[in-house]
């Protein structure tokens, strides 16, 4: 292989991780290169942090590790984190006036999992409002080179929004700003966005990457995972990301580091996929429905058949999410008190005075309407009907996922019912918002690991991805079915135009 | 069922939220918006279901894990207290709440 920078931006990420592995190109020299590269597309408002100094030593650091033979998997390998994992060297803000200029005196435990096989920063990356959206419209900082804070666009129409809310881990992917990039998964918060920009991400089980230093949403859901271009990228990066976390996160599972990457090469002869009904109903657009069938004919093809079966509760998965995460959440958030870090209001008579002026000020609408139904669900006389309630309906959800699994290895369907929509469009409804993570919701509820995989365009040259579920701790079968797809399909190469 | 401004102004100030009236008006119309979504949920039989916390509980038991009771962090008070608003001689400060 003969390299020059200007096409290290197109290698995939193993790629990459290999040429720096055999000294083709210097860990620095990549660095400069992604990082000319971020400031030549700052115009996106993906970063909402970046220091070229930092990113530099970190990778002189690579540079002498790979000279002396002892670099980590991903030595050298630059990546982007989403702003809601804390950083000891880059300000983390969650997209929150609330955490504006914060920094964190330690690294999240994913962050110093990936540092500790060699991946050197490149900044941090925007997101909706503490984790909060669908859209990455919400973020309350204005990014790098920009004076207030914007939407991110989607690289393949900028009209339309990059999904959300790791919208732009998914954005630095499908641009070619980053070989990838870390996001956060709470009802669909990775794989949705993959779907939106046409890039692959995965979700873990739940409690398979640490939490600790994750900034808090919804703790029974929140889920770090890779997005990068291929299920063979994430597979590598998802074995530095996930391992046991004991003393600093009470859910983390007590099993050793995996290497998901063992299983790629399996063929899919045999292999039973399941096709829930209720992912195919009346709301799924023309386009999207058309996409995933074609990539259930191409799984046939690869040797796989298709088992029909039923998730009934599909649509109740939305108001038990949204009454569980809330809930979550304002117990989570509460921490922002104007006291120990953060936000403070200026003015103010005492101390309830302050707390409330504090947060007032310092949380977007999104995250105040969140902390409102929150407080409501776990408030005296409506924690049975709700909050409860929901948590029985949620043991149902996993209850027919484990059903469903008994007939198949596999779950397959949309990620989401449309293509991504425009900025704005759904910006004022979050109702509206709600109803389109319909298809993310069960898996998150019930802690299962899902991915997205590109496999095809809709309207308006929009991507549109397929959704994967596994059973739990299947994570490397996934990424196998994924792979397998992706050595049979090219959309996970395709380039959107200006990048 | 449908919330008035009286339960926003009770919640707010449960979520320690102060709210403009203007605010607390659209507030509420969001929020009943998103409680009609919720009226399905209400319906369903959930007799004799336990609740879910943990997803893993799905399939076996899962004890909550308890670390040793010892000290395992050393003192990084300076390091925490770089990002808060208001410190003095190691102390946060907040006003008063003791006359």
């Amino acid at each position: 292989m003969t390299l020059s920078t200007l096409e290290l931006h197109d290698l995939s990420l193993v790629d990459l991780a290999s040429a720096l592995r055999q000294r083709k190109v210097s860990a620095i020299e990549t660095a400069q290169h992604f990082l000319e590269r971020a400031k030549t597309h700052d115009g996106l408002g993906v970063y909402l942090a970046r220091d070229e100094v930092v990113t530099l030593n970190q990778a002189r650091t690579a540079d002498q590790r790979l000279a002396a033979g002892n670099g980590g998997q991903l030595e050298g390998v630059p990546l982007a984190h989403k702003d809601i994992f804390v950083t000891k060297d880059f300000v983390t803000t969650a997209g929150s006036r609330m955490l504006r200029d914060y920094r964190s005196p330690f690294d999240a435990t994913v962050v110093a999992n990936l540092a500790r096989e060699g991946a050197v920063t490149l900044g941090k990356l925007s997101c909706d409002e503490f984790a909060m959206g669908s859209a990455n419209e919400s973020a309350a900082i204005a990014a790098v080179g920009h004076a207030q804070p914007a939407a991110v666009p989607n690289p393949w129409n900028a009209a339309h929004i990059p999904g959300g809310s790791s919208g732009a881990s998914a954005v630095v992917v499908a641009a070619r700003l980053a070989p990838a990039a870390t996001g956060t998964d709470t009802g669909g918060s990775i794989r949705q966005p993959a779907s939106f920009c046409g890039i692959t991400g995965i979700k873990p089980s739940y409690g398979r990457a640490s939490r600790y230093g994750m900034v808090a949403f919804a703790s029974s859901l929140d889920q770090a995972g890779p997005m990068a271009r291929s299920a063979q990228d994430c597979a590598l990066l998802l074995s530095s990301i996930c391992g046991p976390d004991l003393d600093r996160d009470s859910t983390s599972l007590d099993l050793p580091p995996e290497d998901f990457s063992r299983l790629l090469g399996d063929s899919l002869q045999g292999l039973r996929i399941g096709v829930p009904q209720e992912f195919f109903g009346d709301g799924v657009a023309a386009d999207v429905r058309a996409a995933v069938e074609a990539a259930l004919v191409q799984f046939e093809k690869l040797g796989a058949r298709r088992v029909p079966i039923s998730l009934p509760r599909t649509e109740l998965s939305i108001p038990v999410y949204y009454i569980i995460a809330p809930a979550e959440a304002s117990s989570n958030l509460s921490r922002f008190d104007g006291v120990k870090f953060g936000h403070r209001a200026h003015e103010y008579k005492d101390l309830q005075d302050m707390y409330s002026k504090t947060r007032a000020e310092g949380f977007g609408d999104e995250v105040k309407r969140r902390i409102m139904i929150g407080a409501y669900v776990l408030s005296h006389g409506y924690y049975d009907a709700y909050y409860l309630q929901a948590q029985k309906i949620r043991r149902m959800l996993a209850d027919d996922f484990q059903e469903a699994f008994k007939k198949c290895d596999v779950i397959a369907g949309p990620v989401a019912p449309t293509v991504a929509w425009k900025i704005g469009e759904k910006s004022d409804d979050p109702v509206a918002n709600y109803l389109a993570d319909i298809f993310t919701l069960p898996a998150s509820l019930a802690g299962l690991p899902g991915m997205s995989v590109p496999a095809g365009f809709g309207a308006h040259g929009l991507p549109v991805g397929l959704q994967l579920i596994g059973n739990y701790l299947q994570e490397a079968r996934l990424l196998n079915v994924a792979h397998q797809f992706q050595l049979a399909t090219d959309f996970h190469t395709r380039k959107p135009e200006g990048f | 069922m449908s919330l008035t401004l009286s339960d926003i102004s009770r919640i707010a100030n449960l979520a320690r939220l102060e709210l403009a009236p203007a605010e607390s008006v659209r507030m509420l119309a969001k929020l009943n918006g998103f409680f009609d979504i919720v009226e399905k949920m209400r319906a369903v039989d959930t007799e004799g279901v336990e609740p879910l916390a943990h997803p893993f509980e799905t399939i076996g038991d899962l004890p909550l894990r308890l670390r040793a009771d010892l000290v395992s962090e050393p003192d990084n008070r300076m390091a925490n207290q770089r990002s808060a608003p208001a410190v003095e001689s190691g102390l946060f400060l907040v006003p008063k709440v003791i006359e």
